[in-house]
Parts: C-alpha cells; sequence; structure tokens
C-alpha cells in the first residue's frame, strides 16, 4: 500500500469523514488569499456548495447571480475576460446540467479559465432522488475541447485540487460529492492535474476509480488479497486528461481492468479507460458504475448497493474476471 | 480615435459596409443577410464615433468594449473592423472560407480585436455584466462596454437572467443596443414569440430605456451619448432598424434573415446601394 493515503483507518473502519464540499471551501479560501484574482460566483447555493466561507472573507469578490445556471456560468466568462479566476459552484445537476451549451461556446471554445464546480454528483445527493442526482456530469464535460475534469476522492484532495485549478489557465470541471465521505488522503498525498496513482500494488488485475469509488476499491483490495487475489488500484482523480501512461503500465501488467465511479459509464470514466484500452491495448474490462440508470430517493447505502457500487461488488467482479480469464494461472 | 467624422462622412461609411456585406454573403454563399444590412448605421456610429479603441493596438487596457451577442450578424461586425483597420479589406471574402479569420460566426482567438465568441444566442449580456463586475473588482479606469444583440435573441431567458444581474448590480457602464428588426428566422418576431411591451419588459427589470430610429446615425450617436449620463442603472437603447436596409428587395422580409444573395440578386443589391435606391447616378453605371 502507499504510504502516503490512510489505508489503515480504512482497514480498521476507524476512518474519519466529512464532505467534500469543506475541503473545497478550505482550498477555495487558500487560493483567494494567496491570488486577489480569485472570485466566486454562486447561484443561491452558497451554503450548500461550500462557498459561503470564501463569500464571507472576500464579499467584494463574490457574485450572487440567483437561480440562475446560464447566467452563473456566462457571468464567470466575463469575469475570465478581464483576468479574474472565478470558481462557479452549483448542484452539479444543474450546472453543469443546464448550461451546457454556454459553457461550450463561452468557456471551451473561448479557452476561458471559469472553474465550474459541480456538487451534490453522484448518489450523494441520496434523498433528494433522481432529479439531483447527477451522474451524466463527466460524459457531459469531458467531450469538450479545452475542458478539464476532476473527481477528488476526499475533502482533502478537493482542497489540493480547488488551490491547484486556482493556478491553471483553461476551463476545468470538478465533481465534489455533497454528503459525508472517507478521508483516505492526508496532507502528504501527492495530487496533480492530469496525474493517476497507484496506491495498492497488484498484478492480477487493475482497478481504476475516480472519486470516492477509489475508497471502495481500497477496501476491495483488501478483501481481495486474503482471497489470493491480488488488485492494483489506481486512483485516478483527473478523469481527463487521462494519465494513459500510468494506466497502460499497470495494464499492460495484469491485463485484467475493472474502473470504478459514481457516475453513468457510458462516457464516464468506464468510456474513457475503454476508449483507451480500446486503441492502445485491448485487454477485458468491466466497468462498475451506473449502467444506463436513473438513481432514486433512500439512504446513500441502500443506493450503494442496489446500483452496485460497494466494495462487495468490487469483488464480485474481481473473482468473475479471474476465474474466466485467468483460471488456468490460479 | 481621434478623427472625427462629419455626419455625412458616416453614412458613406454606412453604404460601403453594406456594399461590403453583400459582396462577403456573395462569395461565401451561405450567411444572414438581413440583420447585418440593418445594423450597418449603428456599427458605423459605434466604430467611427462612439467607441474608444485603437485597431493598430486591439488589446489596449483603456478600450471600450463591443461585445456582438447576436454572432450570425458577424458580417457588420467584420466589414466595419475592416473599414476601420483593423485588418485588410480583401480579407472580407474570406468570410465563412476554410482557414479564413472570419469565422461563420465570430470566434474571438481567431481574429484581433474580437471581444468574445457568439453565435449560440443570448449569452453576451451576462458575458458583460462579468466583464463589468471584474472592472469594478480590479478598480480600472472607468470603461464602457457595448452589448449589441438582436430582438429575436431575447426569447432567450439567458438574457432575462443577465437583465435582473445588471440592474441588482447597477452596471451602469453597460450599453445595449438591442436591434429591434421585428423579425426573426422564421418570422415576425410578434408571430414567432411576441416581445411587446419591450420598453416596459426592461424598464421593470430596473433598465433605463431609450428607444431611437436605429438606421439614423445621428439619432444612435446622440443615444449613446444621453446613455452614458444615466447612472446607477445599465442602459438599454432599442435601435428601430429595417431589416436588409438600402437594399430595396430585402427590406422587412424575413426570408431574408438567414440567406445571402446570389450573383444576380448581389449585382441588384449593389446596384441599389450605390445610387442609394436610385436617387442618385453611380459612376459604376
Amino acid at each position: 500500500m502507499n504510504e502516503s493515503i490512510n489505508i489503515e483507518d480504512v482497514d480498521s473502519g476507524k476512518i474519519i469523514s466529512e464532505p467534500m464540499k469543506i475541503g473545497y471551501s478550505r482550498g477555495l479560501a487558500e487560493a483567494g488569499r494567496k491570488n486577489e484574482n480569485v472570485v466566486a460566483v454562486s447561484s443561491d447555493v452558497a451554503g450548500s456548495t461550500g462557498t459561503e466561507a470564501f463569500a464571507k472573507e472576500f464579499p467584494e469578490r463574490f457574485i450572487e447571480v440567483g437561480v440562475a445556471e446560464q447566467n452563473l456560468v456566462t457571468v464567470g466568462s466575463g469575469l475570465a475576460a478581464m483576468g479574474k479566476m472565478p470558481f462557479v459552484a452549483a448542484y452539479g445537476a444543474f450546472s453543469p446540467g443546464r448550461n451546457w451549451e454556454q459553457i461550450r461556446t463561452t468557456i471551451c471554445l473561448n479557452d476561458r479559465p471559469v472553474k465550474i464546480v459541480g456538487t451534490h454528483v453522484g448518489l450523494s445527493d441520496a434523498p433528494d432522488g433522481a432529479t439531483h442526482q447527477m451522474l451524466e456530469d463527466i460524459a457531459l464535460m469531458r467531450v469538450l475541447p479545452n475542458m478539464t475534469v476532476i473527481a477528488p476522492c476526499d475533502s482533502i484532495e478537493a482542497a489540493k485540487a480547488t488551490i491547484a485549478l486556482a493556478n491553471y489557465n483553461h476551463p476545468a470541471y470538478m465533481r465534489i460529492a455533497r454528503d459525508d465521505t472517507p478521508i483516505i488522503t492526508t496532507p502528504k498525498t501527492a495530487f496533480q492535474i492530469g496525474k493517476a496513482y497507484v496506491w495498492a500494488e497488484g498484478k492480477d488485475i487493475t482497478i481504476i476509480s475516480t472519486g470516492r469509488m477509489t475508497y471502495h476499491a481500497l477496501q476491495a483490495a483488501e478483501k481481495l488479497y486474503k482471497d489470493g487475489i491480488d488488485l492494483e488500484v489506481i486512483h485516478c482523480p483527473t478523469i481527463k486528461p487521462l494519465d494513459a501512461v500510468t494506466i497502460l503500465h499497470s495494464v499492460k501488467k495484469t491485463g485484467l481492468v475493472i474502473t470504478a465511479e459514481e457516475a453513468q459509464i457510458n462516457g464516464g470514466l468506464g468510456g474513457v479507460v475503454s476508449e483507451l484500452l480500446g486503441e492502445e491495448h485491448p485487454v477485458p474490462i468491466k466497468r462498475i458504475g451506473m449502467r444506463d440508470h436513473f438513481g432514486e430517493s433512500g439512504s446513500p447505502e441502500e443506493l450503494f448497493e442496489h446500483f452496485g457500487l460497494t466494495a462487495n461488488h468490487i469483488c464480485l467482479a474481481a473473482h468473475e474476471m479471474i476465474s474466466k480469464y485467468k483460471k488456468e494461472e490460479k | 480615435m481621434s478623427t472625427k467624422f462629419s455626419l455625412e462622412e458616416l453614412e458613406l461609411k454606412a453604404n460601403d459596409i453594406r456594399q461590403d456585406i453583400i459582396k462577403m454573403l456573395e462569395c461565401a454563399g451561405s450567411g444572414h443577410s438581413a440583420g447585418p444590412l440593418g445594423l450597418a448605421d449603428i456599427f458605423s456610429a459605434l466604430y467611427f464615433d462612439v467607441l474608444k479603441h485603437n485597431p493598430a493596438k486591439p488589446n489596449w487596457n483603456q478600450r471600450d468594449i463591443l461585445l456582438l451577442s447576436n454572432g450570425h450578424c458577424a458580417p457588420v461586425l467584420y466589414a466595419t473592423m475592416a473599414h476601420a483597420g483593423y485588418f485588410d479589406k480583401k480579407e472580407l471574402l474570406t468570410l465563412r472560407k476554410f482557414n479564413s479569420r472570419l469565422q461563420g460566426h465570430p470566434e474571438r482567438q481567431r481574429l484581433p480585436g474580437l471581444e468574445n465568441t457568439s453565435g449560440p444566442l443570448g449569452c453576451g449580456l451576462s458575458q458583460a455584466c462579468g466583464m463589468a463586475l471584474a472592472m469594478r473588482m480590479n478598480k480600472d479606469k472607468f470603461r464602457w462596454i457595448y452589448v449589441v444583440m438582436g430582438d429575436g435573441e431575447q426569447d432567450e431567458g439567458n438574457i432575462w437572467e443577465g437583465a435582473m444581474l445588471a440592474s441588482k448590480y447597477k452596471i451602469s457602464n453597460i450599453i445595449c443596443i438591442s436591434d429591434r428588426n421585428n423579425i426573426q428566422i422564421d418570422g415576425p418576431t410578434e408571430t414567432v414569440m411576441p416581445l411587446e411591451d419591450l420598453h416596459a419588459k426592461w424598464e421593470s427589470f430596473g433598465w433605463y430605456v431609450i428607444e431611437v430610429d436605429g438606421n439614423n446615425i445621428e439619432a444612435v450617436i446622440d443615444a449613446c451619448a444621453m446613455a452614458k449620463a444615466v447612472v446607477e442603472k445599465p442602459v438599454m437603447i432599442i435601435a428601430h432598424t429595417v431589416p436588409g436596409k438600402g437594399v430595396d428587395f430585402m427590406e422587412y422580409d424575413f426570408h431574408w434573415h438567414g440567406v445571402p444573395p446570389n450573383h444576380e440578386e448581389a449585382i441588384k443589391a449593389l446596384h441599389e446601394l450605390r445610387t442609394l435606391q436610385g436617387k442618385i447616378r453611380s459612376e459604376h453605371e
């Protein structure tokens, strides 16, 4: 296991959790203190997205546009045109859910460094139901030229990603979950835009996971090790541009791949990795994530169980792949 | 621009711009005719009188900003920019061609002097708001931001989101000019989606509204001067224009919204423009 991550606590179940917006909030305020051009825009969701602390510390650098997500990003584009580094945060279902074309034309084609933060993504807005559970955002954002897509795994990484994005002069989208998320990284854990990280070395199967699913992948790796399956865990916080070097290096070793994401596998990380491997190094792949379904109301645990996103589901997929493709060897 | 042009000179420039629009569109074989022709007087007023700008230094940090929100009217913007000296007029005939800086709809990064990328409608005003708020935060020297938008474009909700924001933040350095030509691609605006009472709409959103004959250059210049005297409020100039202005068979006809003239129509149109619709004799006769 990689020493810079908090895997001991994952094993023991004593892990501390907090919402990623706390990390975003810390990162934004820190970026704001370092760079006076960092500004924030909100569409009536400053409290629930973590923008509030910045707004209180820098009221003159905060803009409230009301419940108007098209305005949110186009105002962001205008701010960036005059040298600002705008962070525009809203529920992912509404931004980039509602304002995709404005993002395409006024931010991506225009190459303005607006930072779009989608909160409450995946199944994390569990009780609110399908309308609020943003599962298509990775697919929507990754197809846009000039766009970078980031999905941190916990609040510490969300803070690091926010600070990195404040120094990044192109458009980017960052997705963060709503509810308490286990903290598996430490202040020392490496984070760089465009890099994937091998957090557990293994030889039998590579699992490439993003966002909160990395926690489940690490749990699965522990369980599988006891079953005699050696899982290599790659945490992939940058979905675009994909770190093809790290992924291909691992896949050439293991020959089997699982992807895991709290999003639609169609066009999501599963799609991204399949496209890479299809062109560069075709191997069997199993995609864990939402399989062309909408979510529904419930608790996060119930939804993860129902839609097949738990560590147990990852273990099952790994066993199936081993028995199907590597039985003779085992 | 330091040179002040006479009204007659500005009118001649508008006529030259119209002729270039016809030539560009005929050569391109596609594009929008009615809006650009109708806007030629407004653009002549803006680029040769109203705007503080320097074609030799398109990124001059004290320039006024002009955002074309209805990007399909690009031909009038390009033709006016060429006349103002941003680039050689010869380049106008590359409109919509492969490798041209004059894309079918304006792309900021392709051509120095463009302030935004537009085409999909309804986004200009909000970008202007962002720019104005950034200038305020930067404590920049006061600069004006002009937004030219279509009337059909005002069906877009994004426009009204921007209208509320500009009013909320009392952004008084935004001057919007609505090209009120009463047509959009599928027909008259009042048939497709009624906009009236447009004046009352903007006023009720907290804007100061001026109505003007948008084909009268002097009136447009006066309206912009008046807009600059309004404090605490953004200003909307509803500029009533004739779509296809200057070319008899195009005027008022919504079918010319989104099509170019063919060769014969272009010859006819150029003749009309050169003779001011038969009022004077042209040296090209």
